[in-house]
């Protein structure tokens, strides 16, 4: 069984430990179970069914470290796998960032998991993937899609006495249509961490609509545009800058750099409207309330109104900097408005209506400056309305600079990064002076 | 392709929990006794259980691996190391076709009774997909090969290098880029073998042991009163082969503004360079836009050969089978049939090729048990062929595979993936400095950086890691915030000249990302610096707050 309750997981890690002799030991019990569903061309092309668990052991002498992991469980190979951690840590050179461990912690339960989701069936995903088919096949367009479920538990143990124990579960689905011509595209995306919420049917309308909406898209030319980014578009964009770490910053190889030295720590870095946040209680996006640090994760600002409120501080980095540790993002949430995707829309006199981006690269650190291109529904706004479909973009942009220029929020909601499949809580943007540097050809 | 969180690990330094190409599975194991190879014979009887049950339960066609999959970490930073570890993965994957439907299942119980349950397994999926509809499978006839084997040729395996000697080399190569002035270094060693097992109803047994090796460096340079900094990426590449890759050999390094590899990598040589490098970009010429000749080395060319030839002429991209995620393919089925799609120039010929020693992507038979070959894929700037697996081969009118299957793991289900795609070197004699004396005006283009480009392959940009200005075919300097846009079709019939076999070297992508769920493959692509004319190159720098 990959999924063991907290009391089964404990017991399996007390038993484990009992084996150290070394001068610090932490074990560490995961597991999974769930499956997917691939599917093109209207028909299934592959899916798959995968459980897994595994125990990891990290033996410790001074600051030597040794990490040795196996995935039997009888009492022989328990025992094997502390002693050859053991021999790694002897043989392994010091390390002067390793921290020692830490004792006893108060983590609370966390609510990620699921029972759901967890129950899912290979038939139950059968039925979700039909329900998808079904709009495509009566649109007469041609569906590729992706739906993926995953049940997983974490647990450590440490002979500090630390303990902690956290289950989750976690259902993406993704689905692109095309026209039979190749001329249109149409995608929509999905992550829920309840499976009754998911809606593959209403989710490929979104798609085939988007599709049909496309086609004949027209060539208008690339240069800044007042865009609205829906929140598939912005998530994928945004991705790329949540890492609030200090030690980069400090070090001075991160957007977070100041010049001549230090962080921008408390600057006005972005638009007052702006609101980034991490809560692992949120219940349309919960996390982990511990990290692998064995860290409390509590709600943490990290944006507030535009200004750098936070910077994460792994437990070496605090040490040497005399501060609290503080973790990084477990989730992320960023403020909405109350605004429709419609409301954005009419507001706008002139712009694009951005549904996905793709294939954005990082193309310097420094402004955060990223290249990436529009795909799957691109239209053209004028005095409140879609006007037609257009061509595709590639832009070069900064995320940084973009959430300066930002003019209106909608309605948050939950959001999946197209490239990592990360779940995000993330409003449409407007956006005035978004940077399209050329045209593409791409469907 | 998916190779940034490789890069960030590279170029920012990190702990295990950030080690790329970890399968859930990888375990950390004793190096020693990742060493000793199962036996092939307890290999082929477990496999005959799987194909025996998968048969006898209905299905038309099995075949089943047998997956030892071995990882070598060594991360280092400035003067420490964060991080020694080794990993082992092992366990089968058995894929069926019943009904006429693919089926696939996994497990890591490498026993016969887990062989028989996960071919029922795979029976029962195939079984349940093929109620869902579509069309049969049809595969392309293969030959039963018997009892083979293959290994990478290698001099010394990575894997038998003392930790020690890895540990110290990478520290002597940071105390190198410290002593020079970098405020930050990062270096990792990287080693995989994979010890692959293959087995099929078609009569197959087929035992490979496969090597590769990637030695990589970021050096920082800051600059704190302007605020800014720069990095240089070593200029090693992947490869498929042992560690006699870190003996530096004359012969095998090519001269010029600075020192680049062949066969052989000299990574001391290279992080001192690096490091006087990445204060010259702190201080070099930000890029007038505009159009410029571009001359593309072969440490550049790689990736954009990767990119916007590699890809696009994947079959399955270019059916439909990658279009939620990766995307489709600009070069589609009429302008293969057509016979004369003008791709690039005539000076452009490239071949996929899995034969190639030294590659990534060099092996003896693929994951679906083809034996591995050479072919064309654009002749004299036509698209010729595309890339193929055994139930496409059909489509293109193929009466076999040409063998690009592949699986990053026993865990994952094989698929079509890039063999070695490499532009061939130009058939005259022309040297790099006889190409670049007759540019007028022109930036040169050292190593790989930023890429992107869209899900049909027809717009894409590159950066770089060196740019250097050619005024009247003389360089004329470094230059900064290089990138260059341009649609494929254009740039490569803009391609004027290929220098000739002298200067032919590979390049390639260690994690190449691709599929759902994502799977990361390993591949080569060789080229002699090439000019392409008229290209359009933007200037990326930006200020923020």
């Amino acid at each position: 069984m990959p999924i063991l309750n907290k009391e089964e997981a404990q017991a399996l890690l007390k038993k484990v430990l009992a084996f150290s002799k070394a001068e610090e030991c932490e074990v560490t019990l995961s597991g999974s179970e769930g499956g997917n569903i691939r599917y093109a061309l209207n028909a299934v092309s592959t899916a798959g069914d995968i459980s897994t668990m595994s125990l990891a052991v990290m033996s410790v002498f001074g600051k030597k470290a040794g990490t040795a992991t196996i995935d039997e469980f009888d009492d022989a190979a328990l025992e094997r796998v502390v002693r050859r951690s053991e021999e790694l840590a002897q043989l392994a050179p010091a390390n002067p960032e390793y921290m020692p461990l830490l004792g006893p912690q108060n983590f609370p339960d966390s609510i990620t998991y699921n029972a759901n989701t967890a129950a899912m069936t290979p038939d139950s995903r059968a039925d979700m993937v039909a329900k998808s088919l079904s709009v495509t096949k009566e649109a007469k367009l041609t569906a590729a899609g992706f739906l993926e479920n995953s049940t997983s538990f974490n647990s450590v143990i440490n002979s500090k006495g630390l303990f902690a124990y956290n289950k989750g579960s976690d259902l993406t689905f993704s689905v692109t249509t095309r026209n039979q011509e190749g001329t249109a595209s149409g995608y929509a995306a999905r992550g829920f961490t309840d499976v009754n919420k998911m809606d593959t049917f209403a989710a490929t309308k979104v798609a085939a609509g988007k599709c049909i909406s496309s086609s004949g898209a027209k060539a208008i030319e690339p240069g800044k545009y007042t865009v609205i980014l829906e929140p598939v578009a912005a998530t994928y964009m945004l991705e790329n800058m949540f890492r609030f770490d200090a030690r980069s910053a400090e070090e001075g190889r991160s957007f977070l750099s100041k010049k001549g030295g230090g962080t921008r720590l408390g600057e006005q870095l972005m638009d007052p409207k702006v609101n980034i946040y991490s809560d692992p209680f949120n219940p349309d996006l919960p996390s982990s309330t511990w990290t692998g640090e064995g860290l409390s994760r509590e709600k943490t600002m990290w944006i507030d109104k535009g200004v750098v409120k936070n910077l994460s501080y792994s437990r070496y980095w605090a040490d040497k900097k005399g501060v609290k540790p503080l973790p990084g993002p477990g989730n992320i949430i960023m403020d909405g408005g109350d605004a429709s995707l419609e409301d954005l829309i009419k507001s706008t006199e002139r712009g694009i209506l951005v549904s996905r981006l793709w294939y954005i690269r990082m193309v310097d650190p420094q402004s955060l400056l990223l290249t990436g291109l529009t795909r799957d529904g691109t239209f053209y706004i004028e005095n409140g309305k879609i006007k037609f479909p257009v061509k595709n973009f590639r832009f070069n942009e900064s995320p940084v600079i973009m959430l300066n220029n930002l003019e209106a929020l909608g309605k948050q909601e939950r959001s999946i990064s197209v490239e990592s499949y990360r779940s995000y809580l993330i409003p449409p943007m407007k956006i005035r002076d978004f940077t399209f540097s050329s045209l593409s050809d791409a469907v | 392709m998916r190779r940034r969180d490789f890069i960030y690990l590279t170029g920012m330094g990190a702990g295990a929990m950030m080690l790329p190409g970890m399968n859930a599975l990888a375990k950390t194991i004793d190096p020693l006794q990742a060493l000793e190879g199962v036996d092939a014979k307890i290999k082929k009887e477990l496999a005959d259980v799987a194909l025996n049950t998968a048969k006898s339960n209905g299905a038309s066609y099995a075949d089943v691996r047998i997956g030892r999959y071995l990882n070598q970490f060594v991360v280092t930073r400035e003067n420490k190391v964060l991080n020694v570890a080794n990993t082992e993965s092992y366990g089968i994957g058995i894929r069926v076709i019943a009904n006429g439907c693919w089926g696939f299942a996994a497990t890591n119980d490498v026993t016969k009774e887990g062989m028989a349950k996960t071919a029922l397994k795979a029976v029962a999926v195939a079984k349940a997909n093929a109620k869902i509809g579509g069309a049969p499978v049809q595969l392309a006839p293969q030959k039963g090969y018997g009892e083979v084997s293959w290994k990478t040729p290698l001099t010394k395996n990575a894997f038998e290098v003392p930790i020690k000697e890895k540990v110290d080399l990478l520290l002597n190569a940071n105390g190198i880029a410290m002593a020079g002035g970098a405020n930050f270094v990062n270096s990792i060693m990287f080693a995989v073998n994979e010890q692959k097992y293959f087995a099929s109803t078609d009569g197959s047994y087929i035992d490979q042991d496969v090597h590769r090796l990637y030695p990589s460096f970021t050096v920082t340079k800051i600059d704190p009163t302007a605020g800014s900094f720069e990095t240089r990426r070593s200029l090693s590449s992947p490869v498929g082969m042992g560690y006699e890759y870190l003996d530096p050999l004359a012969t095998e390094k090519v001269l010029g503004v600075t020192p680049r590899y062949k066969k052989r990598y000299d990574m001391l040589e290279d992080i001192k360079f690096a490091t006087q490098q990445a204060g010259d970009k702190l201080k070099a010429k930000s890029v007038e836009p505009g159009k410029y000749d571009l001359v593309l080395d072969p440490s550049h060319l790689w990736l954009t050969i990767h990119e916007s030839v590699g890809h696009p002429t994947e079959l399955d991209r270019v059916l439909g089978y990658e279009a939620n995620f990766a995307g489709t393919s600009f070069l589609t089925l009429d302008k293969w049939k057509s016979g004369n799609f003008k791709f690039g120039s005539d000076a452009v010929n490239i071949v996929g090729d899995k034969t190639q020693v030294g590659s990534l992507g060099a092996v003896g038979y693929d994951d679906e048990g083809v034996q591995c070959k050479k072919w064309d894929i654009i002749k004299n700037g036509v698209l010729v062929n595309y890339q193929a697996i055994r139930d496409q081969a059909h489509i293109i009118g193929l009466n076999e595979s040409q063998g690009c299957c592949y699986s990053q793991s026993w865990q994952d289900v094989q698929f079509q993936r890039m063999p070695n795609v490499s532009l061939q070197p130009g058939k005259n004699p022309l040297s790099v400095d006889e190409m670049i004396k007759n540019v007028e005006k022109g930036v040169y283009i050292i190593g790989d950086g930023s890429f992107s480009i869209d899900q049909q392959r027809y717009n894409f940009q590159f950066g770089g890691q060196l740019f250097y200005e050619i005024k009247e075919g003389k360089i004329a300097g470094m230059l900064n915030d290089v990138a260059y846009q341009a649609n494929t079709q254009e740039f490569w019939n803009s391609c004027a000249k290929v220098c000739d076999e002298r200067d032919y070297r590979l390049g390639g992508a260690f994690n190449d990302g691709k599929g759902q769920p994502s799977q990361s493959s390993a591949v080569s692509h060789g080229a002699s610096t090439a000019l392409f004319k008229g290209v359009n190159v933007i200037n990326t720098k930006r200020k923020i707050g």
